[in-house]
């Protein structure tokens, strides 16, 4: 039977069940849990959820309050605020998983080697992690833009391709305590191969810093996206994004508060809603931060 | 609490009330001038260095207008009259210009100001050492001389209208400068000029101090102090402006029609329109196969809608372009070919031309190639977003797929223009008061770091633009740039756009502001403040 | 130990120069050439005036040798002169906007840790309580509420509406006239409000960091013991197990040592402080490479030395680390 707990380690199937079932008692992670499936819904479902189309202008509209026919309001060009930010969730989407998705793939990537096998391949890979930090990110974002395209993916990519340094500490860091655990001396001892022991029996424990890191790092990535909608060097327009609608109401906010408010409570309950489900995904999986 | 703080937060915000500066002085009220009180200007940007002469910045440009002098300025209905240069004349054969300079002019440091400060200034601007972006009228000059302590002659080959005002250019001290790298000059930042202010201080990205020259030839500036204070963002510019902060900036149209109509701001501030000097185009670059066929850009013309972008755009807060010249000028001809809204109409002109939606997806085709296009602009102008938003969605109506792509600047020359990477471009020209076409509609100024980058060549455009360039008589030039703009709007190379209003605000205790075609600033040194109404004592 | 430090410090120095190459590259990557700005499209500008500047620059030197010659220079510390057209000396530049970048990060820090650790601290020891729930969700609501955003509300809020705060700047009109102690309380009210936004982003971060360690810590069996011994709960929290769970506090400040220069540009353009964010971001557009490459160089070292101390003291406080390395 696979359910054995060796050595303090939990395994399989047994693991599975013992999540779900703390989980489901965790319910600020179920609220965070329900929030990002609607969100998912709500991007998906989005030609059929929005009332109009996000770039028909109304030139009779220009920023009006939110009334029967326009529930969140107009925008400056007389577009319909509800349906832009209906469609601005896919943006959202695509940032959650692709940006965090490259992140967290190279980060797990970095920091599992640097981790397990210490020494000179520690020294090595931090400091191209060293070098990384040191980045002028923001400039790389600039020339990619510049470049290529300003296109959603390239955005995203590079979001990405930036931003994995701090989940590749965490998971060294992980690896660093884990790996003179018992549990793996006696897995080695017993002649498991080195891919091995990360994969199965290093990795399952040290995810859980790795989920919370990559929850927060979606919402970072949305507000990322509108600092660079702030700067004007964000999602193109016509294309909606909460980033872009939430600048293009900066300056009237004292007449158009319906501009900023809702893109701006999207952006905090979405951001809000996978903070609580990386969480409450972390407590469930960790038996040392549960209380008994 | 915090679900409380967040509503008490959005509930300030968007409450009606403005409780402005409510102090029981009366700003509406006149009063007999006086001399006194500080004047501070919001600006977006810094300025970049305290000698206009290298800049490109309006920041710098704006302060350099107080503190220098060109030898010539405009009067408030754009004529040209003496500013450092009391009187000039033009002979007969119109190849010199002999200016007969102010004397007793003292330079900020005590020196007096003569022709060799004019001849040096000359010398400074066609060297090429010297990082300037203005040489370009001053390398015509055939000869420079200086004919005695207070007169200045310049000959130049042919006759050239621009000349005159050219000498605009802000006037540079030699003892302080001649000989010297200006790039390390401490006159970068500390300015020595012969203008209506003396330089105070300048703290890097937060303000300019500048106070009255009293000894000013023009007078001594009613105004004792300028404060010049940088704020980049234009909200926080206009809450600062809103809360005593500043005291004179520009409105976004937005701000002007719907932002400032509250009874409290009607007491503190008066609000300002005047046609700016500039338009709004959306330019073809003429070696792409698809825009070389006149009626293609004709059919465009036809299926936007100018009066459409005006109203949402600036508001009702600009008139329409017709060609590169503003309505209120002497050189504009009405009677040119116009293009309403008809979207009827463009989609007969690309049938004409051969595009046409045969598979029924909304974009017309020609040989099988649906009419895709980028309209490229430049990051940093909210207007021109908002125009590109609407023209794509117009030409959305006649069939043709337009996309968007916003770049910053210095890619967006040095990459795209530069290189001709563009398809259209939608961009604003700052036009001069001289209507010489010359560096932009030129078919020689097609190299890559010129301004005619649409690649528009007509041999009789360049014919007019040559013998207009070339002669001072008003009437004769009158008829030249008549003919060019009718070939213009004809021949479509951009598509005209708008040119908006300028919509300054200031605060309503500075008396003696009157809007002229030039704007208002034409006589800052006679604006003052009542004593009684006067915020800051020195 | 000692052998380790100075190994790290040596490897740094390649490293540095390792960086400043690539930066280098990568900031000629993007299209542009710092005269672009100078030379504006203005119809008055002429082709021979642009060569011209570029041949002042010596941009019209193949790549490497720009950078040689670059990299040899500030060996020295001299970072050249900026592009722009002051042409002032690069660490001039960086020397009037590093102070106040610093002086507000340091004090952004200084709220973050006197708030986020009792947060935390109380999270874990009520977990899953009222308090824990509420201060996540408001943790979490400081974190995601765009900085723009909320700094325009309280712009409003504080500085138009009830008139206690100044809106923007670092220093009053009348600056040059108060007292020594006007002066004091005069930049304190300028720095209240940029402090309290900037410091929110990051109070959710650590406040949620700090309650994890304070869990696990918890959960270990020496305070189990100490609970079991008889001790009372407050020591068993605060002498045993806040000691613990501090330790990769540090790591974080070591961590944070390079945003000391950072500062946001966007929060640095919304209260209009002319700190290190705009002068980067602005030469960035400008493509003022030599401030561009002064502000990587800092930004880099302090990186370097940030690690260094973070790794340090993480290696020392863990003990299990140590002797592995040491093996």
């Amino acid at each position: 039977m696979e359910n054995t707990v060796k050595h303090g380690e939990i395994t399989g199937r047994f693991r599975r069940s013992v999540f779900w079932r703390h989980f489901r008692k965790n319910k600020l992670g179920l609220v965070g849990a329900g929030i990002v499936l609607v969100l998912a819904g709500i991007a998906l479902l989005a030609p059929l959820l929005s009332p109009y189309d996000p770039t028909e202008l109304d030139a009779q509209r220009i920023l009006s309050p939110p009334s029967r026919a326009h529930c969140f309001g107009t925008d400056r060009l007389g577009r319909d605020v509800l349906s832009r930010i209906i469609w601005g969730s896919r943006i959202s989407l695509l940032v959650g998983f692709i940006a965090v998705g490259i992140a967290t793939s190279i980060g797990v990537l970095v920091g599992s080697l640097a981790g397990y096998y210490g020494r000179w391949v520690d020294s090595l890979i931090m400091r191209f992690v060293d070098l990384m930090l040191c980045f002028p990110t923001f400039f790389l974002i600039l020339a990619v833009i510049a470049f290529l395209e300003p296109s959603i993916w390239n955005i995203m990519v590079v979001i990405g391709a930036t931003g994995w340094m701090g989940v590749a500490r965490l998971v060294r860091a992980e690896f660093l305590s884990l790996k003179e655990r018992e549990f793996v001396l006696s897995a080695r001892a017993l002649g498991a191969s080195d891919l091995r022991i990360i994969l199965r029996h290093i990795l399952p424990n040290a995810l859980a810093p790795v989920l919370v890191s990559a929850t927060l790092g979606v919402a970072g990535a949305i507000l990322t996206e509108s600092a660079l909608s702030f700067l004007g060097i964000g999602i193109q327009p016509p294309t909606p994004s909460w980033g872009n609608i939430l600048t293009g109401g900066k300056d009237n906010l004292e007449i158009a508060w319906w501009l900023s408010f809702f893109p701006g409570l999207a952006i905090l309950v979405t951001v809000l809603g996978y903070n609580l489900l990386g969480e409450g995904i972390r407590d469930a999986l960790d038996p040392r931060l549960r209380q008994e | 609490m915090l679900c409380l703080l967040l509503l008490g937060l959005l509930f300030s915000a968007c409450t009606r009330k403005e409780p402005l500066q409510r102090s029981p002085v009366d700003y509406r009220q006149g009063g007999p001038s006086a001399f006194g009180d500080t004047i501070i200007l919001g600006s977006i940007g810094d300025a970049s260095s305290m000698i206009p002469n290298i800049t490109g910045d309006s920041a710098s440009h704006e302060i350099g207008g107080f503190i220098y002098n060109g030898l010539v300025k405009y009067d408030k209905d754009f004529n040209i009259v003496g500013d450092l240069a009391e009187s000039w004349e033009i002979p007969k054969d119109e190849l010199s210009i002999t200016f007969h300079l102010r004397k007793g002019v003292k330079w900020h440091d005590g020196k007096e100001f003569t022709a060799h400060d004019v001849l040096f200034t000359y010398h400074f601007m066609i060297d090429p050492k010297t990082p300037t972006p203005y040489a370009g009228d001053f390398l015509l000059v055939k000869k420079a001389e200086i004919l005695d302590r207070y007169t200045f002659r310049i000959s130049y080959e042919k006759p050239f209208a621009p000349a005159l005002i050219s000498w605009g250019m802000w006037i540079l001290p030699r003892h302080l400068l001649e000989g010297k790298d200006v790039r390390t000059s401490p006159l970068n930042r500390r300015p020595v000029g012969t203008g209506p202010y003396l330089f105070r201080q300048w703290k890097t990205g937060e303000k300019i101090e500048l106070e009255a020259n009293p000894n000013y030839f023009e007078g001594r500036p009613y105004t004792q102090k300028v404060l010049y204070r940088i704020i980049p963002d234009s909200a926080t510019l206009f809450l600062e402006l809103k809360s005593g902060g500043a005291d004179w900036t520009g409105l976004s149209p937005m701000q002007y029609q719907r932002q400032t109509d509250t009874e409290e701001f009607r007491e503190n501030f008066r609000k300002y329109k005047y046609l700016s000097s500039g338009y709004t185009y959306l330019g073809f670059n003429l070696k792409d196969s698809r825009f070389r066929d006149k009626r293609v850009r004709q059919a465009l013309a036809y299926a936007i809608d100018k009066e459409e972008i005006i109203k949402v755009v600036l508001l009702g807060l600009g008139v329409e372009a017709t060609g590169p010249y503003k309505p209120d000028t002497w050189v504009y001809n009405p009677r040119v070919k116009r293009y309403p809204h008809d979207p009827e109409r463009a989609k007969q002109l690309l049938a004409e031309a051969g595009w046409k939606d045969l598979d029924g997806d909304g974009i017309v085709e020609k040989d099988g190639v649906p009419f895709r296009f980028t309209i490229l602009t430049n990051q940093g102008n909210e207007e021109r977003k908002m125009t590109a938003e609407i023209i794509q969605k117009r030409l959305e109506t006649v069939g043709v797929k337009a996309e968007i792509r916003i770049a910053e600047w210095a890619s967006f020359i040095n990459f795209f223009i530069k290189n001709r990477r563009f398809e259209t471009v939608l961009l604003g020209w700052s036009t001069g008061q001289d209507p010489d076409l010359y560096e932009i509609w030129h078919s020689s100024k097609t190299l890559p770091d010129e301004f005619n980058f649409v690649s528009y060549q007509n041999p009789e455009v360049d014919r007019f633009i040559e013998e207009g360039r070339h002669t001072f008589d008003k009437k004769r030039r009158k008829a030249y740039y008549d003919r060019i703009q009718e070939i213009l709007a004809e021949d479509v190379p951009y598509l005209f756009l708008y040119t908006p209003f300028s919509l300054p605000v200031i605060h309503a205790r500075f008396k003696g502001i009157e809007p002229a075609p030039t704007g208002i600033s034409y006589n800052f040194i006679k604006w003052y403040v009542p004593k009684d109404q006067q915020r800051y004592k020195q | 130990m000692l052998r380790h430090i100075l190994k790290r410090i040596l490897l740094s120095l390649p490293l540095l120069i390792g960086i400043t190459f690539v930066s280098f590259l990568v900031i000629h990557l993007a299209p542009g050439e710092p005269t672009s700005l100078q030379t504006d499209l203005n119809p008055r500008v002429s082709a021979a005036s642009k060569a011209q500047l570029r041949h002042l620059y010596g941009l019209d030197e193949p790549l490497p040798v720009q950078y040689v010659k670059w990299a040899w220079r500030s060996f020295r510390l001299d970072f050249g002169q900026s592009f722009a057209p002051d042409g002032r000396k690069v660490t001039e530049k960086i020397a009037e906007r590093i102070p106040i970048t610093i002086f507000l990060s340091l004090l952004e820090m200084l709220v973050i840790v006197l708030i986020a650790i009792p947060i935390g601290i109380l999270s874990a020891t009520r977990q899953y309580s009222l308090f824990d729930k509420a201060t996540t969700v408001f943790v979490f609501v400081g974190f995601a509420m765009p900085t723009f955003w909320l700094a325009l509300l309280c712009m409003n809020l504080f500085g138009v509406h009830l008139g206690w705060l100044p809106i923007s700047g670092l220093q009053s009109m009348n600056y040059a006239q108060l007292s020594i102690g006007g002066e004091i309380l005069d930049r304190a009210r300028h720095l209240i409000m940029p402090v309290l936004v900037g410091a929110l982003g990051g109070l959710a971060g650590f406040s949620r960091y700090m309650r994890s360690n304070m869990l696990e810590v918890i959960r270990q069996d020496y305070i189990r013991t100490a609970r079991a011994k008889g001790l009372p709960e407050r020591t068993v929290i605060y002498k045993h197990a806040l000691r613990n769970a501090l330790l990769p506090v540090v790591t974080i400040l070591g961590l944070s040592v390079p945003s000391l220069i950072g500062g946001g540009v966007i929060f640095e353009t919304i209260f209009a402080i002319p700190g290190m964010g705009q002068l980067f971001y602005g030469s960035v557009m400008s493509r003022d490479y030599p401030v561009i490459m002064g502000i990587l160089v800092i930004g880099a070292a302090l990186t370097l030395s940030g690690n260094l101390l973070a790794d340090i003291s993480y290696g020392l406080v863990d003990p299990r680390i140590r002797v592995a390395k040491e093996r």
